[in-house]
């Protein structure tokens, strides 16, 4: 088990290295640069912030400093927030993120699971069709929509609850941001877990386990219920990435001061060094989530189990 | 109602809502299963053997519903609410499935599957019902039952899962015990193991055992009193004697006359050899990851040398993993293979795929599963025809419709049958099919792997006729893949034993059927029950 986490860091490395090689470039590639302002500026003073923040080297070197100065942990000062580190931005959004996207994430996964297990066992009954129908909403509806209408509800109409901002940091704030972050994962596990769960009510072993009289709630919870789990877990790790490294579009329209906003943010003022400061940080989440997730499958099925 | 009956069944029914209607599985059927007896429920596929019992334990796909009575020891168990069914079901009666593979829960160890229906009928805890578990695993014959008990099922073979079902079933010791083609997945040797171990353990307990199988040879080794099925319906009750001597029905006659027989003339010594392999070795390599550090060879079938002459057919036989199909493929040259192999006067070892092209529809495969070897997608004059477009490519469209149409009757089909799709059509159908593709080719050498495993005993009889008929009239080579014995003994001149990718002994048909002389062939044949 402890070789198998060491291996599977190991080869964290060589992956990471070309996540950001490649983004490195591509970002360069990218026309325009994080000077190129509306009003263009005067020669001189680009000149000298181009050498202030040795753009003007060969890109091979900039790519060269990069790479040896990350490996330090150092990203890099950002070019929009200028009296910032990229490091220091991240530190100070991320927790607002991380809380946010737990948050989140419980209430997809609990949420998913149940209405899935409960459509299932109800398959083709009207209480199926129902949170199928929503689930689909759920999937389509982009949260841009979401965020809004749950808004307008809430905040303005029936005026419950905060309309943005992370305030006090109190539960009052968290939920329509948390809710419209949620739903589409949400409904993405009430869907795996309706599909496998039916899946596993039909497998041979489980008509062995009915055939031995165990109660219905045995058969559904230790039996059906484990091996559904098996997908859903899977997905965990890519949704997991996805929530507590921040929603860009959740975090504007509730005026959040997560992270989530830097990856677009500095896309669009070509802040090359906050991009790449995301990009390495989305993959680390990535990698390491995928990671918990094999463990964690390893311990739900013998079949896989690491040694 | 029979004194003794413990289980007594009448008028059953069972019923499946389907898109096309209400399908009757089980027509109104009355059984009795007496105290300590062996009762078989013979039937082909489809006749309802199976359903009947799903429907008395309360198994049936959501669709399906039981009518009728089936009442255990005054008990009436249809209709019964499931809280009851469930104080019956695993502890009076309990069940064995045909698939060992998949019957257990994967992510469970094998001793807590058998510990948690102990312990839900007789209460205790888990501990308590793991020292019984390790009793049954002893009972059952499991090796090592103290170390085994923590195994997975995937740890175990099919065999020992088998085993692992039967303690299950034993757990509670109940009155009835359903084997529902208990052995149909196992290797012929094994499922000798397994009916012996059922036996003796019915004579220990006591209990009655409902056999369900299409295998007469099983039932006329094994039980006491034999029902027969056909399309829902109970044909004939009897002894097993009764049955097998005197039969009254038209359909047991049939049944019993369809187990393979006759014999094939054997090809002049004079016959030119027009296969021959010299020394073949096929490897398979394993592991062998980006980070992975093991890695290995395994060889399946290890030095192996045949010679197939003009009209000849050869039998190879042998267990799963044996490596008589891969013997097969690689003699077509589908699969890498070290050694000689010849064609006619060609020595096609180093021929490649585009060398090796010309000569393939000489060289036909048939496979044996009917329904995974047709393409659902196509027309069945498509699927015959589609090598015509690669080896008589210059064929106008009606002259391969009438070739097709020339191969569809030569299996015995409706020459209509081009224009419908794979579905449309039985198994034994799509077989002849399957053979019509090959022989629409005009091929001198056919391999058969496993034609007719996956068929009934009627149809398999109709199909080795079929085959043995078009070895006459076209002067065809056949090599034979099967695991059963009694087909390859209807259908080969010469017989290969094969295990673990080594010939174990070769000869004559006759010789090796009935002076076999090596241990492994006599187990073999030790194990089939002849009807």
């Amino acid at each position: 088990m402890i070789s198998f986490v060491l291996r599977r860091l190991a080869s964290a490395v060589p992956t990471l290295f070309i996540v950001v090689t490649i983004s490195f470039f591509l970002m360069r590639f990218a026309p325009g640069g994080p000077f190129n302002l509306e009003r263009p500026l005067p020669p001189q003073t680009m000149a000298n912030l181009m050498r202030t923040y040795q753009l003007d080297q060969p890109l091979w070197r900039q790519y060269l400093t990069y790479i040896t100065n990350a490996v330090t942990g150092d990203f890099g000062p950002s070019y929009i927030y200028k009296d910032n580190t990229v490091a220091e931005l991240i530190a100070k959004g991320l927790p607002y993120s991380l809380e946010l996207g737990f948050y989140a994430l419980l209430v997809a996964l609990i949420g998913g699971v149940l209405a899935g297990t409960i459509a299932a066992l109800r398959q083709n009954s009207i209480l199926d069709f129902a949170i199928m129908s929503v689930s689909t909403i759920g999937v389509t509806v982009p949260n841009f929509v979401v965020g809004p209408v749950l808004t307008l509800i809430f905040a303005v109409i029936l005026a419950w609850l905060p309309a943005g901002s992370w305030g006090d940091g109190s539960l009052r704030f968290l939920i329509l941001p948390m809710i419209a972050l949620a739903l589409p994962q949400l409904a993405v596990f009430a869907r795996l877990t309706r599909g496998s769960m039916i899946e596993a009510l039909h497998t041979d072993h489980i008509r062995t386990a009915r055939a031995y009289g165990l109660p219905a709630r045995t058969v559904v919870v230790t039996h059906a219920m484990r091996a559904a789990l098996l997908p859903v877990v899977s997905y965990l790790a890519p949704c997991a990435a996805a929530l507590l490294t921040g929603s860009a579009v959740i975090e504007t329209i509730f005026t959040i001061p997560g992270v989530g906003r830097y990856f677009v943010l500095g896309a669009i003022n070509r802040d090359y060094t906050l991009v790449m400061g995301t990009v390495v940080l989305v993959a680390i989440f990535v990698i390491v989530f995928n990671l918990v997730v094999d463990i964690l499958y390893g311990l739900l099925d013998p079949r896989v189990r690491h040694d | 109602m029979a004194a003794d009956s413990i289980l007594t069944v009448r008028n059953l029914k069972v019923a499946f809502d389907t898109p096309d209607g209400v399908v009757e599985a089980v027509k109104g059927i009355d059984l009795d299963v007496k105290s300590g007896e062996t009762l078989a429920i013979v039937g082909e596929s489809g006749s309802g053997k199976s359903q009947t019992m799903m429907g008395i334990m309360g198994l049936l796909a959501k669709n399906g519903r039981a009518i009728g009575s089936a009442s255990y020891r005054g008990k009436e168990l249809i209709g019964l609410p499931m809280k009851e069914l469930n104080t019956v079901r695993g502890a009076k009666i309990t069940m064995i499935f045909q698939e060992p593979m998949t019957s257990l829960d994967p992510l469970y160890t094998i001793g807590r599957q058998i510990a948690e229906p102990i312990v839900h009928h007789r209460g205790g805890n888990f501990k308590q019902a793991k020292a019984r578990a390790l009793e049954l695993l002893e009972l059952v014959g499991i090796p090592d039952p103290a170390r085994r008990i923590n195994s997975y099922p995937h740890e175990l073979s099919g065999g020992q899962r088998q085993r692992v079902m039967i303690a299950m079933a034993l757990a509670n010791e109940p009155d009835i015990l359903i084997a529902d083609e208990p052995t149909t997945a196992l290797d012929v040797t094994i499922q000798a193991q397994i009916l012996d171990l059922l036996k003796s353990l019915q004579e220990k307990f006591g209990m009655a055992v409902v056999l369900i199988t299409h295998d007469l040879g099983i039932v006329r080794h094994f039980a006491n009193r034999v029902a027969v099925m056909r399309r829902g319906e109970v044909v004939e009750t009897g002894t097993t004697i009764d049955i097998f001597e005197r039969p009254q029905a038209d359909y047991t006659r049939m049944l019993l006359a369809a187990e393979p027989s006759g014999r094939k003339a054997s090809p002049p010594d004079s016959a030119p050899i027009i296969l021959e392999g010299r020394n073949v070795c096929v490897d398979y390599h394993t592991g062998g990851g980006l980070f992975s550090r093991a890695s290995g060879t395994f060889r399946a079938v290890d030095d192996i040398t045949l010679r197939l002459k003009q009209g000849q057919t050869i039998g190879i036989v042998g267990e799963s993993g044996s490596g008589k199909s891969t013997l097969g493929r690689a003699l077509l040259k589908l699969l890498p293979a070290s050694g000689h192999i010849r064609f006619e006067t060609r020595d096609i070892s180093h021929f490649g795929r585009s060398t090796m092209r010309p000569l393939r529809h000489e060289l036909q495969l048939v496979f044996q599963d009917p329904y995974g070897s047709l393409s659902p997608r196509q027309t069945v004059g498509e699927i015959i025809t589609e090598g015509l477009y690669v080896h008589a490519p210059q064929l106008s469209k009606v002259e391969r419709d009438r070739r097709a149409i020339e191969a569809l009757k030569e299996v015995g089909l409706d020459p209509a049958a081009r224009n419908r799709y794979p579905h449309e059509f039985s198994g034994g159908q799509r077989q002849r099919i399957a053979i019509a593709r090959a022989m629409i080719l005009k091929p001198k050498v056919v391999i058969l792997d496993e034609p007719t495993s996956a068929l009934d005993r009627s149809v398999q009889g109709q199909v080795i006729e079929l085959l043995r008929g078009l070895q006459t009239s076209h002067d065809l080579s056949y090599i034979f893949i099967s695991h059963d014995l009694s087909v390859i003994k209807a259908m080969s001149d010469y017989v290969i034993v094969m295990k673990n990718g080594k010939i174990v002994e070769e000869g004559e048909t006759d010789a090796i059927f009935d002076a076999p002389k090596q241990d492994y062939t006599k187990t073999l044949m030790n194990a089939v029950y002849t009807a």
